[in-house]
């Protein structure tokens, strides 16, 4: 379970390393924008193609600082049922039977009694705000918030710049400290500006080669270093190559796993054929890479890499 | 009328603004008889130390909506003016002045020059009203207009036109959402409801409550072709999609020459002028050559996902005339019509009663449009709308269009046996 919260870091390079020590390989400028984010307590809002690791920022910062991690996963038609709260229907309705059966009839205590907190079912937002502080603040985390529709973003407003939510039986829930919170899209829509308005931005962009190859090297640390080099050589130049879904650095750690279970130690034209899959998603993709296209392409890094050495 | 007005005296001042408040009504802001003497009472009680601030006065009465400020300010901009009004009067109407110009007014200054110019033709035949004038708003009349192609419009009957567009009736195409609201009807148990209307008889009384699916519109998107064989068409089509966004449907406009631009920001202005002056200015390829596969591949890329993510329908306008015809075109088209609802082709080539697809470009989109239709008159915009509501016809299957050339699609319309032969 988790250990007790630990306190935010004091500087950009805190932040770095912070991350580091929990396996996530960040860039500077990431760094930077969520120092800001948990120094300023402003929601961060994460923009970028699938498989970049925006959710993943969520789930190391959980881990390094010791906080809890509420999801709230956004699909359409997600309503404050669902992300909010919810009574208890079944246990209301029996509280009535029960002040009926004993001949209670003021109405105004039974209605005091129904809508007690006890009946409440705290759903990820509530849960954010109504968190345990001496935990210290959770991660809320609030994936693909471009799945939801533009009901549902408005209605985040009021609990992303107050942190605090409305419920007309209860009053006004508040927050005593703001929970660290990540928004992720993937930008199948826009988000409406008076929401980033209230966030800080950051675009996750693939990463260089460099920071690549040690995110793989953290991650699959048994895989041999000509593999690793290879593949993610392999990978970057494929991002390259016009296709219509650029493999994600979730998808450079697949393949790298799945080339280990083969038992492979370095790229062959073959192997990389029948593992195709597993990087790109889209047939029109597979079939444009099949054939002598993949041979080119482990000719050309290959080169590049001999010349590095 | 023109003259500067003296503030020390009401004398002048309250037949000047009232004028004035005349001159915007007839450019289409609301101004009534109150407004007036809002008008006139703010400004005996300022006094009127400058041009600016009687500008300031009279927009804070005469203001209300953000989107009829550059109105009022072309309004103002003529009506206050000390000199040079005579001349911008006469560059306004004189009979050589090129149309084109006229078009690259700032939005609203066609709206304002003529709200003042029919005041002051209706003072001058107030003796003899002339009755001619009204004849083209007559049932013949607007028949004609509806059936009439826009490129051979004159700049009148192009106005009429806008002004029919913004009264077409809406597509009516619904789906059903999930998301829930309260209904008699419905079929799903709401007990949050029905819990809480127990709460008013102390527990005693159940009644049930239901709830149904939400229904919506689904999202347009509109890839609309900017190239100079097209270009008066384009414009009243970009009207059609401004009335479209501007009453509640969601839309996204793109548009493309040489290469591909969002306009969807700028269409969001709610002045129709103001809305396609910022198109022209956002768009740099306007009036050039057109790369259709090229652009669909831009789209495809950097867009598709972003917004076809809700299966809207989406309407493609060109003429299909693409230089470059190689295997991208129809692959391109081919990953378009597999992510969205509707793919509908709307091009303005088919307003010719010959039209034939013999060009390689549009034999090769025809196979992955669901609909293939013209885009000429307020009649063919109002059947698009009929389409997008979901009334599909055979004579607008583009099939039958690839027959071999020399079966004229137009047979078809006869009957559906004819259909069959292909």
């Amino acid at each position: 379970m988790l250990t007790t919260a630990q306190d935010l870091p004091k500087s950009i390079d805190e932040t770095l390393s912070l991350l580091a020590g929990a396996g996530y390989i960040a860039d500077r400028s990431l760094a930077t924008v969520l120092f800001l984010s948990l120094t300023m307590k402003r929601p961060l809002f994460l923009e970028g193609e699938a498989g970049v690791g925006k959710t993943e920022i969520a789930k190391v910062l959980s881990q390094c600082l010791g906080r809890r991690l509420i999801r709230l996963q956004c699909y359409e038609g997600l309503d404050i049922a669902s992300a909010v709260y919810e009574w208890n229907y079944a246990a209301q309705m029996i509280e009535i039977r029960a002040a009926e059966a004993s001949g209670i009839q003021d109405r105004e205590s039974l209605s005091r009694d129904v809508y007690d907190p006890k009946f409440l079912i705290r759903r990820p937002l509530l849960q954010a705000l109504e968190q345990d502080q001496t935990q210290g603040a959770p991660v809320l985390l609030i994936d693909e918030l471009d799945r939801t529709d533009e009901a549902f973003e408005a209605f985040l407003l009021e609990v992303l710049s107050d942190n605090q939510i409305t419920i007309p039986e209860l009053g006004t829930i508040r927050a005593e400290q703001p929970p660290l919170v990540i928004v992720t899209t993937n930008r199948t829509r826009e988000i409406h500006d008076a929401l980033k308005r209230r966030c800080l931005y950051h675009w996750v962009d693939y990463p260089s080669a460099e920071r690549e190859l040690a995110i793989v090297e953290a991650k699959c640390p048994g895989a041999g270093e000509t593999l690793s080099r290879e593949v993610v050589a392999f990978v970057q130049r494929l991002r390259d190559e016009e296709l219509f879904k650029n493999p994600g650095v979730a998808e450079t750690l697949d393949w790298i796993t799945a080339l280990m279970e083969l038992d492979q130690l370095a790229l062959d034209p073959d192997v990389i054929s029948d593992t195709l899959g597993v990087l790109l998603k889209y047939q029109d993709d597979i079939a444009r890479m099949e054939g002598s296209r993949i041979n080119e392409i482990l000719t050309d890094i290959r080169k590049d890499l001999d010349g590095v050495e | 009328m023109t003259e500067q007005t003296a503030p020390t005296n009401g004398g002048r001042l309250a037949e000047n603004v009232a004028y004035f408040g005349r001159a915007l009504r007839a450019a289409g802001l609301p101004v009534g008889p109150a407004h007036v003497v809002d008008a006139v009472n703010a400004l005996t009680m300022t006094g009127i130390g400058s041009r600016d601030d009687l500008y300031w006065v009279l927009q804070s009465v005469f203001v209300k909506r953000r989107d009829h400020r550059a109105v009022f300010d072309e309004v103002f901009e003529l009506f206050w003016r000390s000199r040079g009004l005579v001349e911008k009067m006469i560059s306004i109407l004189s009979p050589v002045a090129n149309p084109s110009r006229a078009e690259k007014q700032k939005a609203g200054a066609a709206r304002a020059a003529e709200a003042l110019l029919k005041a002051q033709d209706q003072q001058k035949e107030l003796p003899e009203p002339d009755l001619e004038v009204d004849a083209r708003f007559t049932v013949s009349g607007k028949e004609i207009l509806q059936s009439k192609d826009f490129e051979q419009m004159t700049v009148a009957e192009l106005d009429d036109a806008r002004q029919a567009i913004s009264e077409l009736a809406l597509p009516s195409d619904v789906v059903r959402t999930r998301r829930f609201q309260p209904s008699s009807n419905g079929r799903r148990f709401d007990m949050r409801r029905t819990v809480r209307h127990m709460m008013r008889s102390g527990g005693d009384l159940v009644i049930p409550h239901f709830r149904s699916e939400t229904e919506t519109h689904p999202p347009i998107v509109a890839l609309c072709d900017i190239s100079g064989s097209v270009g008066q068409y384009t414009r009243i089509f970009l009207h059609f999609l401004h009335m479209l966004q501007l009453r509640g449907r969601k839309v996204h406009s793109f548009v493309f020459g040489t290469r591909l631009t969002n306009i969807t920001r700028q269409l969001q202005a709610k002045d129709p002028d103001e809305a396609l002056d910022a198109c022209s200015a956002a768009v740099e390829d306007w009036s050039g050559g057109t790369r259709i596969a090229t652009a669909l591949h831009r789209f495809n890329r950097d867009w598709s996902r972003r917004v076809l993510g809700q299966k809207p329908t989406v309407i493609l306008f060109t003429d299909g005339l693409e230089r470059d015809t190689d295997e991208d075109l129809a692959v391109e088209m081919d990953r378009l019509h597999r992510s969205c609802r509707r793919l509908i082709w709307l091009n303005p080539l088919l307003r010719f009663e010959a039209f034939e697809a013999r060009a390689q470009g549009i034999r090769m989109m025809l196979p992955h449009v669901d609909e293939f239709r013209p885009i000429h008159s307020l009649n063919s915009m109002a059947d698009l709308c009929a389409a997008l509501s979901g009334e599909t016809t055979a004579v607008r299957d583009p099939k039958q269009w690839l027959r071999p050339v020399g079966i004229r699609p137009s047979d078809a319309k006869t009957g559906g046996e004819v259909h069959g032969q292909a």
